[in-house]
């Protein structure tokens, strides 16, 4: 599995990554996707956004651990 | 129909309403409170008396500062519910398409609903233009949505009465709209990064996670712990110094500066107000500090408007996309709105 956090590295963005971290621990690969390009061209508009096995989950919020394990499960 | 017969969800979401319900009454009870609580505080356990200086400032700054912020959590909160319905995407859909004069109006009344983080400008941007919602309504989207934020008319309605938040609100509506049409008439599309119109943004196939009352609720109190949590240090240092000229400050003394008689004082408050940011929360006590000490009414929201509505990290991140022409372009217009709205309240008040 692979998840990948959109964000251009503001403090929400790092979060964000943070806790899909803590959430995936070892069952997934966390990615942070920071160009511009690529996070346009995923449909994201409102950063940080979540994406998990390429399909968007969350845009514009820092989702909590226990709101990205359930998105894994 | 008894309790077990209701879903899981009807249940959680009614628990979740009587908490909201008993949380405004606890709320509206504090606020009630506050005035003769500041009151005690000063003259019997401080024994300051309200007619000295320090008896002055003591008590604008017990009395302002839980009442600000108590507003503060009470509106944040509000918003972020109003915010649940509203999304990017959703604003897009509306905009894209639209003719330019009715758009730019809808643009910047969607911009107060809309959530907004300045961070995530440049993919907003992107986002609308390449979706066919035209350069001068995304324009007057961006002017309006930090510039008539909730976090303004909070301290506006806290420290100035209803009338001059409805006014704010309405002016600063007024700036976006006209800002966005003029972009739009300016015709600055190749001023636009090139790349931009390339990039391919498929639309994001994503849901809010709110379904219910449940979780906008629970946006809502995520709102206050996330804004509420990083303004409120401003808040303090703002009303600290507020309070500090309201004791301190001779009347009459920003009269020579700010005063309506002051004719570049318009001008210098723009541009004193634009690369100011993030300090809306305190700069605004100050200001209602020295509207009391003879400043013009109409310097001060322009000040105020040029600092929430302008801001040059926001400015430097829209670099990405704009052309330095543009950039101007974008800046002289909003700037100029600005003045005019300085200018017009200083005559007209």
């Amino acid at each position: 599995m692979k998840i990948e956090i959109y964000g251009t590295g503001c403090t929400k963005c790092k979060k964000l990554f943070e806790n899909a971290c803590q959430a995936a621990g070892s069952a997934a690969r966390v990615v942070k996707v920071d160009d511009m390009q690529q996070i346009v061209s995923a449909g994201v508009m409102t950063t940080p956004a979540i994406a998990i096995d390429g399909q968007i989950k969350s845009a514009g919020r820092v989702l909590s651990v226990d709101e990205i394990r359930k998105l894994i499960a | 129909m008894t309790e077990s017969d209701l879903k899981p969800g009807h249940r959680s979401t009614l628990r979740c309403m009587a908490l909201v319900v008993s949380a405004l009454a606890v709320w509206g009870v504090l606020y009630a409170c506050l005035e003769p609580a500041a009151r005690w505080l000063t003259a019997n356990a401080l024994h300051l008396d309200t007619a000295s200086r320090l008896g002055a400032a003591a008590a604008f700054f017990i009395y302002e500062a839980p009442k600000v912020l108590m507003l503060l959590a009470l509106i944040v909160f509000g918003v972020g519910i109003v915010r649940s319905f509203f999304s990017p995407e959703n604003t897009r859909k509306i905009l894209a398409g639209r003719r330019e004069s009715a758009g730019v109006v809808m643009a910047a009344l969607l911009g107060v609903v809309t959530p907004f983080c300045s961070c995530s400008a440049v993919p907003l941007f992107i986002g609308f233009v390449t979706s066919g919602v035209p350069l001068g309504v995304t324009f007057a989207f961006l002017v309006s949505a930090p510039m008539v934020n909730e976090i303004a008319l909070v301290m506006l309605f806290a420290l100035f009465g209803w009338k001059i938040a409805l006014l704010y609100m309405c002016t600063g509506l007024c700036v976006a709209m006209l800002s966005g049409w003029l972009i739009g008439r300016l015709k600055m599309e190749r001023f636009v990064e090139g790349w931009v119109y390339t990039t391919q943004a498929s639309a994001c196939g994503c849901e809010r996670p709110c379904a219910g009352w449940h979780d906008r609720i629970g946006l809502g109190i995520e709102a206050v712990r996330d804004i509420v949590g990083k303004v409120w240090p401003y808040v303090l240092a703002g009303i600290a110094v507020g309070a500090g000229i309201h004791g301190y400050v001779p009347e009459n003394f920003m009269a020579s500066l700010m005063g309506k008689s002051v004719w570049w004082s318009v001008p210098v408050a723009v541009l004193i107000g634009i690369p100011m940011y993030s300090n809306a929360a305190g700069i605004i006590p100050v200001v209602q500090a020295l509207l009391g000490k003879g400043a013009a009414f109409g310097t001060v929201l322009a000040f105020m408007m040029a600092v929430i509505g302008l801001s040059l990290p926001e400015i430097i991140i829209l670099r990405k996309v704009l052309r330095p022409r543009l950039i101007a372009a974008f800046i002289c217009v909003v700037g100029c709105g600005i003045l005019l709205v300085g200018y017009l309240f200083n005559l007209l008040l």
